[in-house]
């Protein structure tokens, strides 16, 4: 599209164009799985990729009407991973189905199917938040609210008793008549924007009030409470709910928001001791966590038991090697629930290094827009608020990689908009819609403020009048 | 019927050459996009500014016209906003066009607008004055490129 002179470029067809690019990426990816794995292709050729295609048109209609300056980059990212997913999913489940059938049993899964409805559910809320959330300042408004709420969902399954809250050890969900859901993820989002919010109004006490000491800005005794509740709050995840991931990720998502907000040193350096003194102090203190960390640091001894996912995880990878078994070529569907915690290791094996770094700098592409963003818009609330959702992506992204590779001990969180699971798509979704938010915010021409009444004659900036009232 | 061993190798490269195909068009699309924000906002320039030119004149603006107003100083350091010939609401009003959060700025601090081809400052009676380098405003000043225009802890300019 050529935009006429006197207007930015909005830089929609581009996006399109990427949406369809996915698409056909998610296309030949399902086509050459199921070429390999029974020589045919099936409808499913079809429907991954349509479903993918599907999500990826109708979010690029809705930006097109109502935040038409967004970046064109985002969408594309999150429609790629998701349709990958999909296909990795639908992998697992046949390999699943063939070893259950070798077996003698049947498997009756239908994982990528309910992901399928997932993300179409992903889709709606991504739809829903767009339309509602019209300028994302109005989220500010909700801080205490949404703060609330999140440290409610993220202590919840460590309150609630265990046949409510534990899969697999790790107590991080909350189960109700037969629905399992993750509320970390969505407390993730109430918490990066209620994080936003209180920086920006308590910024200035928490950068300027303090001493010098050894060329270190210490902040002041009492300015430290926000910093431990956070701590508090994060390490009694890690040692009640048996899970490193979350807790480095909220802990780690309200140390950097700090140090972005008040571009202070010392807070990231005062966080780094914290966590790393209370994960110490919980390792000797607590079994549970001593037990997990020694299963970390001596797989290859519990290879039967509790390191079995583990090192399967790591036998694929180095099945896959530089290029990978080819899709469909390998057994990822030996390293147990695959399909959510461990997806990029299924990729590892199936794509090698070259496709898990490929995916990696998808990942790469759609955060580094997301600081881009953070830098491009005009009000601090919003440039916090994506810093802590790009941040927390790429945290998240660290997390899950450094648990399959072992370089962390491992952890129960999922993979942004690849993994299998339905909280974790969901609240992705809703990320990513604040995110075309902002940005849209972030490159619309400057003298548009939100609240103007776009006329023939040009837009109309309301503050114009009051502001001269005023004057 | 199985397919043949050589075909799979083929498909299996080729998705990896694909997969990063797709990777090096949206680093294009991100090269694309640096070239136009380099280059002063889009938004009201002639055409001909964006034709080949070297990278180094390309950020600079045309001489002797102003193109942006740039925070040098404060939390919204690197915040650009393009000069488009509409005024500009400086302020911690969230329909500002630069949306100050900082103590000492007034909810409708200051304004920066164009007459004939001049750009002007005006206070908007702030609580705690706008300064253009070391004295304070007082009635609509003239602003040239690169005069510090301060406000709070916010340091601004006009390229």
């Amino acid at each position: 599209m050529r935009a006429p002179s006197n207007r930015l470029p909005t830089r929609r067809n581009t996006e399109l164009l990427y949406i369809v690019a996915a698409a056909f990426v998610v296309a030949c990816a399902e086509a050459i799985v199921e070429i390999t794995r029974n020589s045919s292709v099936s409808s499913h050729v079809a429907t991954y990729p349509l479903a993918a295609l599907t999500i990826g048109a109708a979010a690029h209609v809705a930006v097109r009407r109502t935040a038409r300056y967004a970046d064109p980059l985002l969408i594309p990212c999150a429609v790629l991973l998701v349709g990958l997913g999909l296909v990795m999913i639908h992998r697992l489940d046949l390999g699943l189905a063939q070893q259950a059938a070798e077996n003698g049993q049947t498997y009756s899964g239908v994982a990528a199917a309910s992901q399928v409805v997932w993300a179409f559910l992903g889709l709606g809320v991504f739809l829903t938040v767009l339309f509602v959330v019209r300028d994302h300042r109005v989220l500010a408004r909700y801080a205490y609210t949404l703060a609330l709420i999140g440290l409610f969902l993220l202590l919840l399954p460590a309150v609630l008793p265990a046949r409510f809250s534990e899969v697999n050890g790790a107590r991080i969900w909350i189960r109700v008549a037969g629905f399992s859901i993750q509320p970390g993820e969505i407390a993730k989002l109430c918490l990066t924007i209620f994080a936003a919010a209180y920086l920006v109004a308590k910024r200035d006490v928490l950068s300027l009030a303090g001493r010098r000491v050894l060329g270190i800005d210490l902040p002041r005794g009492r300015d430290f409470g926000p910093l431990l509740v956070a701590w508090l709050v994060s390490i009694g995840v890690l040692v009640r709910n048996h899970d490193l991931g979350t807790s480095l990720m909220f802990f780690g998502l309200f140390v950097v928001l700090l140090y972005v907000a008040t571009e202070r040193v010392s807070w990231v350096i005062i966080g780094v001791l914290l966590f790393a003194g209370g994960c110490f102090v919980s390792y000797h203190l607590f079994a549970n966590v001593k037990q997990r960390v020694d299963v970390w640091l001596h797989v290859f001894d519990y290879l039967q038991n509790e390191g079995y996912q583990m090192s399967q995880s790591l036998f694929g990878l180095g099945t896959g090697g530089l290029f990978g078994a080819g899709l469909g070529g390998g057994r990822p569907e030996l390293v147990p629930v695959a399909k959510s915690d461990f997806i990029l290791s299924s990729f590892g094996e199936e794509l090698g290094l070259f496709g898990l770094v490929a995916i990696l700098a998808i990942y790469v592409v759609f955060i580094s827009r997301g600081f881009a963003t953070a830098l491009a818009v005009r009000d601090s609330f919003g440039k916090l608020l994506v810093t802590g959702i790009a941040f927390s992506f790429g945290l998240q992204l660290f997390v899950v990689a450094g648990g399959i590779s072992r370089l962390l001990p491992e952890t129960g969180l999922t993979t942004p908009f690849l993994s299998y699971g339905g909280s974790s798509l969901v609240a992705n979704f809703a990320l990513l819609a604040l995110l075309i938010r902002v940005s849209d915010a972030g490159r619309r021409p400057p003298t548009t403020p939100p609240s103007a009444v776009t006329t023939d004659s040009g837009p109309v900036p309301i503050a114009q009048g009051r502001a001269e009232a005023t004057s | 019927m199985t397919t043949s061993p050589l075909a799979i190798q083929l498909m299996r490269f080729a998705f990896l050459i694909l997969l990063w195909l797709f990777v090096y068009g949206m680093v294009r699309v991100i090269r694309t996009e640096l070239r136009a924000s380099g280059a002063p906002r889009v938004a009201a320039l002639p055409r001909s500014r964006r034709s080949k030119r070297s990278p180094s004149t390309e950020n600079r603006p045309a001489r002797g016209r102003l193109s942006q107003l740039v925070v040098v100083e404060g939390s919204l350091a690197g915040t650009r906003v393009a000069l488009t010939g509409k005024p500009i609401f400086i302020g911690r009003a969230n329909d500002s066009t630069l949306v100050l959060t900082d103590d000492y700025a007034s909810t409708r601090h200051a304004r920066i607008s164009e007459t004939s081809g001049v750009w002007y400052l005006e206070d908007l009676g702030s609580t705690n004055g706008t300064y253009v380098g070391q004295s304070k405003v007082d009635g609509p000043v003239p602003l040239e490129a690169g005069v510090a225009i301060r406000i709070g802890k916010t340091v601004m300019e006009l390229r």
